[in-house]
């Protein structure tokens, strides 16, 4: 397991500034989540993270090390990223799309070794998909394609998983059912939520973003205030204890809005 | 093709045990490339048996021994027109054909698309513009297969990618809208010149030799003609097949991809650059056959999924049979007149297509 970290990150788009010295941390086995409202830079921020996009200035760091300055293939064994992308259309099977999460472990013209096999049946037994290994992934429902996406992450063997917004266009079923995976891991996580309420509950850590910087981090129940709320997300609301759980529960005023948050 | 199509959805309880499953479509991978190895054998000797003069097959195997073993030509008109004028006809049906499947299969990975083809990305236009240039302004007069033709053809294809390559670079890298949008736009402005240039061809003779090059032909192929195709064909095979992992990658998605660790602009320069050189060496020696880039990998994708590591060599094999076969027909089809092979496998492969897309929409 590692820590990962994001140090003075910032991040210029087609010349706007989209993150501008953003600091933060996911320690070893935590889970920090990342939430802030649309457009503040979360899913710019996690891409970053990835290597899918390159900061202007900052560096990713990966226990100790710069992401930058590791082989492409050797950063993906360390780190495995969940993106918004839900696949094509095209012809692959369920096995062979967790399959490619050993892409990073293979050479070009080899097969498939014995650790590698026992990777890929293993990641689809914690996604409870074993048995599923020859359907049709663009045949899936969007709960079915999520978990087998998740499973490829599972199977890349990493010590920090990325994952941006993957509970979007799930049902609250298949939401709870995919956060207590990520909760049963016990690995280093990063990431996004758009549900207050689940990231209150899953995370140790939350990291809130506005408008491209980081204007609160620590656990959820001192992060999330009702100023915090206001300020941030435009909303009134109360935070509570969750009956059942304990966890902090947010409860928003769905009556009153506060004004949106002013345009950057 | 040769094997049944796949399932489209299992139940949990007909599947094998977990680690054993990813080989069914290996399996069927294997007796698919079996199948089309002995067709490929089959159709070879057939395209060589078959014309306006039948050989028997036992004439056309002792003819290619004796060649084969270094024994000399025996004299007799049954001797030039297997090994001089229909084996490497032949053979060049087999080369064009597996690199049309192959490229196919590479530019539809390159641009995330299904319906791609290798001609989508303008190449073919500009080879196609070069080799009518050629033709009609003289350089390649009274011949349209000599060496000027196809070197013009080729020199078209390079000066098109130029142009693509330089309009899709920009904002950042090679995006598949970037890629598709300065390919199509720029291959309809050379398509552009290359009508004009056909109005400007007078007599019947570069008219014909226009044709050849809009429609594809494999006459005139020559036993010296082969190797530089042929030895395309296998590099581009061998460097996609080396990328076929990290292609798998990237229909999932650039970020997927990147997350993989796949330098993703860096693989579609390289796609785009392979698959260009091979497009370009393959209509300059036979124009522009349709069909069979897009058609092919399709049909391979039903047999054995969207494995690139499967799929690549699967569509080299494909397109081969197919191509041999077509031409084969284009040739006997008619007595005393050839069919533009284009005509056949438009024919032959608009239909297909269709019936290919409808079993797609049904799932």
């Amino acid at each position: 397991m590692m820590r990962i970290a994001v140090d003075a990150v910032s991040v210029t788009l087609s010349g706007r500034s989209i993150l501008s010295g953003i600091h933060l941390v996911a320690e070893e086995g935590e889970i920090a989540g990342l939430i802030g409202p649309n457009g503040s830079g979360k899913s710019t921020l996690l891409r970053t993270v990835y290597r899918h996009l390159k900061p202007q200035s900052g560096r990713v760091l990966l226990a100790d090390r710069d992401v930058r300055e590791l082989a492409p293939a050797e950063a993906a064994r360390h780190l495995a990223a969940l993106p918004q992308e839900r696949g094509s259309d095209f012809e692959f099977t369920v096995r062979e799309v967790v399959a490619m999460g050993r892409s990073p472990y293979q050479r070009a013209f080899a097969g498939e070794s014995a650790q590698d096999r026992t990777a890929v049946t293993d990641a689809l037994a914690q996604v409870g998909l074993a048995g599923h290994e020859r359907r049709s992934f663009a045949a899936l429902s969007g709960g079915e394609r999520q978990r087998v996406l998740l499973a490829r992450a599972f199977a890349q063997q990493p010590d920090v998983l990325v994952l941006d917004e993957p509970t979007n266009h799930l049902d609250v079923q298949h939401q709870v059912e995919l956060l207590a995976l990520l909760r049963a891991q016990r690995r280093t996580t990063l990431i996004s939520l758009h549900d207050l309420n689940a990231a209150a509950s899953l995370c140790d850590r939350l990291h809130v973003l506005h408008q491209g910087t980081v204007v609160a981090s620590g656990k959820p129940r001192d992060v999330l205030t009702p100023d915090l709320l206001a300020e941030v997300f435009g909303v009134r609301a109360v935070v509570v204890d969750h009956p059942l759980t304990g966890d902090p529960l947010i409860a928003f005023d769905h009556r009153s809005p506060v004004g949106t948050a002013p345009l950057s | 093709m040769a094997a049944p199509a796949p399932p489209r959805t299992g139940v949990a309880g007909e599947d094998e045990p977990g680690s054993t499953t990813g080989t069914v479509r290996t399996v069927r991978a294997g007796v698919a490339a079996a199948l089309l190895g002995v067709a490929l054998l089959a159709g070879l000797t057939a395209a060589v048996s078959l014309g306006s003069v039948d050989i028997p097959v036992g004439e056309v195997w002792s003819v290619v021994g004796r060649r084969l073993t270094g024994g000399a030509a025996e004299p007799g008109s049954r001797d030039l027109i297997v090994w001089q004028l229909r084996a490497p006809r032949a053979l060049l049906a087999a080369i064009v054909g597996a690199g049309l499947g192959l490229v196919g299969a590479a530019v539809q990975a390159l641009v995330r698309n299904p319906l791609a083809d290798p001609y989508l990305l303008g190449i073919s236009s500009g080879a196609s513009l070069g080799a009518v240039a050629a033709v009609v302004l003289g350089t390649g007069a009274g011949s349209a297969v000599g060496f000027g033709a196809s070197g013009a053809a080729f020199a078209g294809a390079l000066a098109a990618f130029a142009l693509v390559w330089t309009m899709a670079r920009r904002g950042g890298g090679f995006s598949p809208l970037r890629l598709v949008l300065a390919g199509v736009g720029i291959g309809q402005f050379l398509s552009g010149f290359t009508s004009y240039l056909v109005l400007q061809a007078g007599d019947e003779q570069r008219t014909r030799g226009v044709l050849f090059w809009l429609m594809g032909s494999l006459s005139g192929a020559q036993w010296s003609q082969l190797a530089i195709p042929a030895g395309a064909v296998a590099l581009g095979l061998l460097v996609l097949q080396a990328r076929a992992r990290a292609l798998n990658a990237l229909l999932m998605g650039d970020e997927t991809a990147a997350g993989l660790g796949v330098d993703v602009v860096r693989l579609r320069r390289e796609l785009f650059v392979v698959t260009s050189l091979l497009t370009g060496v393959l209509v300059a020696v036979s124009g522009a056959i349709g069909f069979v880039g897009l058609l092919v990998p399709h049909a391979c994708r039903l047999v054995v999924g969207g494995d690139h590591r499967r799929l690549l060599p699967l569509s080299a094999l494909a397109g081969a049979v197919l191509l041999v076969a077509v031409d084969t027909v284009a040739r006997t089809a008619l007595d005393n007149q050839e069919v533009p092979i284009g005509v056949v496998t438009a024919l032959i492969g608009a239909p297909a297509l269709l019936y290919l897309l409808d079993r797609r929409l049904e799932r």
